[in-house]
């Protein structure tokens, strides 16, 4: 009996091995180094996917957001990349092109409800899915809104352009402020196009022609793109705006200071603005030039790499990461907006009469991706560019011109980018 | 012609000490700026940066900033694997490179000006251009380890010191130096019979003090400052350096107090070395020329 017991034990605890080694290890790098919070999340996340199955067992390295994209060009450039990638909403469709990505074999119920901008789509199948999205919207306080008389805007009745030039004109006159408007100039980088395209939009043009995605050609340089370009040179040559050489710490702070009556900002700041002692402030949604009131749109999601032998582990743990418990624990953690209407009753701030609420309306009512083109990552350069040309003083229809020109003469160099 | 009294003769040393102390304070002030951010709350360092109180040790002073840098990042860690890869890679690069200058200058073989030439032509030569070149070749080389044949050197120590050992401007400035070295020294040294290496070894390299203590402080800053060629060939965190541990602080909302720490904290092996070698490196810049 004794040495049935011992072979049974043996037995046993030979398959508990076996059940072990048969686990399959999916390497993930991260983008959130240095995000304490971000990364306890996610490490709950990992530890409880790897103890609820013995299929997979998830590993992660971090890195810090700054350098992401260029380890992972660099990575697969080595052949060395992991299972899961960590991407950038827009940056997404270029590394499916580039083969970096495949298509991530996860079902459309598991979806469902999520919003449009936490789903990564290229060419017709899903790469890549995020728990959550981030928005902007024009902060300012209520009692400035009340000082200047001026209507507070709504997602359904958003300000006209002319309603909002009109704000920002009482705003300067009243002598109150330094500059009336805040855009987030000091923000270089992916912040331009993200920001400041939606005006663009708003005014009927756009970075390219998404009908084709072969040119910028009337997109980025017809009548209404030329509208833009000279209303965006007038917020800085009539004095409503600060340039390109804003201090980054007016940036931080200039509007809870009181520097600013409006500013364009995301809603990873809204907390640091109620905790900054802005009691009253307000988060309005982006205003109408004529072509319908934009924002923009995707933020980090996760993908299968092209080389992962296992796509469909990582779909198990993407399905198990959408969890409405784990996109509010993220939400609650790093303030960013939960994928789903679900999550969002569970969070602090999004849930309805939270703080942070129009948000969640906002990423509903007025999102629109930036371009799903594998050229987006060049032609977001050179937006960025044109823009902060034009602010400075340069000609609108050139510098517009120009830009069309780079674009396209990318798209022409990577022969359409399989559009 | 102008006569030199003891009036202007004060005069100009009163001028010359004056632009002195200029210099040194434009030279001053950014570490003095980053020493005190680094004990000041953000919303404070922000305040001050339009006044002169951003160079002083005013208002709310804590050690916050630094417990915090700890807790974001492994410091010490990026710490340790910098000051390990650039101490590693300057002591093989002067060996290396001092020894290759040493055949360059007293050894008679065919090619010499030409391959010396090449080595130079390598200056020109931006790293950028050949970073991925050389990214795909470190990626499948060979290497002997404790677990016996492995390929690839990615995510190493190997790897962010090998290709760094031997450069055109160490062995330049060794063949400079060598060249101005009394030649009736190494022929005498022949006369009595000593071998190349004990020339090397024994007259020439106790005489190149200044030289040694120039190339190891322009190594050590080219490494310690490495971003890009660590940014690609590594991706554990286990290895990374200091530079790429900087990115770890540009969050959304920067937290500048914990930026200025780090780079206070990783400022302090760069003065270290410098201020042990600064004699010989001031020496080598006065007998050879090279501005640093």
């Amino acid at each position: 009996m004794k040495r049935l017991t011992k072979a049974g034990l043996l037995a046993s605890s030979t398959l508990i091995a076996t059940g072990a080694m048969a686990q399959t290890e999916l390497s993930m790098w991260y983008h959130g180094a240095g995000n304490e919070v971000e990364s306890n999340i996610l490490g709950g996340i990992i530890e409880d996917f790897n103890a609820a199955q013995s299929d997979w067992t998830v590993s992660v390295e971090s890195f810090p957001q700054g350098s992401y994209n260029d380890s992972v060009v660099a990575g697969a450039l080595s052949g060395n990349l992991p299972c899961i990638l960590d991407v950038d909403g827009p940056v997404m469709p270029n590394w499916a092109w580039s083969g970096y990505m495949q298509p991530l074999p996860i079902s459309e119920e598991a979806i469902a409800g999520h919003l449009d901008s936490t789903v990564g789509r290229w060419d017709g199948e899903i790469y890549s899915v995020g728990l959550w999205d981030a928005a902007v919207a024009l902060y300012t306080r209520q009692a400035t809104l009340d000082a200047l008389g001026l209507r507070t805007p709504t997602l359904d009745n958003p300000w006209t352009g002319e309603e909002f030039m009109a704000a920002l004109e009482a705003a300067k006159a009243s002598g109150e402020f330094e500059y009336a408007f805040d855009p987030g100039m000091a923000w270089t980088g992916e912040w331009y196009p993200y920001a400041f395209s939606p005006f663009l939009q708003s005014f009927g043009g756009d970075i390219v022609d998404r009908s084709t995605y072969q040119t910028a050609e009337g997109a980025l340089n017809g009548e209404a793109a030329m509208e833009f370009g000279e209303w965006w040179q007038s917020l800085f040559t009539e004095g409503y705006a600060p340039g390109t050489s804003q201090d980054p710490a007016d940036r931080d702070n200039g509007f809870i200071e009181g520097k600013y009556a409006f500013s364009w900002n995301g809603n990873w700041a809204a907390v640091a603005t109620l905790e900054g002692g802005v009691d009253d402030v307000v988060f309005l949604p982006a205003p109408d030039f004529g072509n319908g009131p934009t924002i923009g749109a995707g933020s980090w999601q996760f993908g299968a790499s092209g080389t992962c032998e296992h796509p469909d582990g990582v779909a198990e743990f993407v399905e198990f990461a959408l969890q409405d418990k784990y996109l509010a624990a993220f939400s609650d953690g790093i303030g960013l907006i939960p994928a789903t209407e679900e999550a969002a009753a569970m969070t602090e701030n999004y849930a309805p009469g939270g703080a942070l609420e129009p948000f969640f309306g906002l990423s509903e009512g007025q999102a629109l991706v930036r371009p799903v083109s594998p050229g987006y990552v060049v032609a977001a350069k050179v937006f960025e560019k044109a823009m902060a040309d034009i602010a400075n003083g340069a000609d609108v229809a050139d510098t517009l011109d120009a830009a069309v020109d780079e674009i396209d003469a990318d798209i022409e160099a990577n022969s359409g980018y399989g559009h | 012609m102008a006569v030199i009294t003891p009036d202007n003769r004060g005069l100009r040393l009163v001028v010359r000490y004056a632009v002195l102390t200029l210099i040194a304070i434009i030279f001053i002030f950014p570490l003095l700026f980053m020493g005190m951010s680094s004990l000041k709350p953000d919303q404070q360092l922000l305040a001050d940066t339009s006044s002169l109180r951003a160079f002083l040790p005013v208002g709310d002073l804590s050690l916050e900033n630094y417990r915090e840098a700890f807790e974001r990042a492994p410091v010490g860690l990026f710490v340790f694997n910098s000051v390990l890869v650039t101490g590693t890679t300057v002591l093989l690069s002067l060996a290396i490179c001092s020894l290759a200058a040493f055949s360059f200058t007293y050894l008679e073989w065919r090619g010499r000006g030409l391959i010396l030439s090449i080595i130079l032509a390598t200056l020109i030569i931006p790293f950028e251009t050949i970073a991925i070149p050389l990214l795909l070749l470190v990626s499948k080389l060979p290497w002997i380890g404790f677990e016996g044949l492995e390929w690839g050197w990615l995510n190493s120590y190997r790897v962010q010191i090998i290709p760094w050992i031997a450069d055109g401007l160490t062995i330049f400035l060794f063949v400079q130096y060598f060249k101005d070295l009394p030649r009736e020294l190494i022929e005498a040294a022949r006369v009595e019979g000593a071998s190349w290496f004990q020339i090397y070894y024994k007259v020439v390299m106790p005489l190149a003090g200044p030289v040694l203590a120039t190339a190891a402080i322009l190594k050590f800053l080219v490494m310690y400052n490495q971003y890009l060629w660590p940014l690609i060939v590594v991706q554990q965190e286990s290895y990374r350096p200091v530079m790429v541990g900087l990115q770890y602080f540009f969050q959304l909302n920067i937290a500048w107090g914990e930026v200025m720490a780090y780079l206070t904290l990783i400022t302090v092996p760069v003065l270290a070395f410098y201020l042990v070698l600064q004699r010989a490196f001031i020496a080598s810049i006065a007998s050879t020329g090279v501005k640093g």
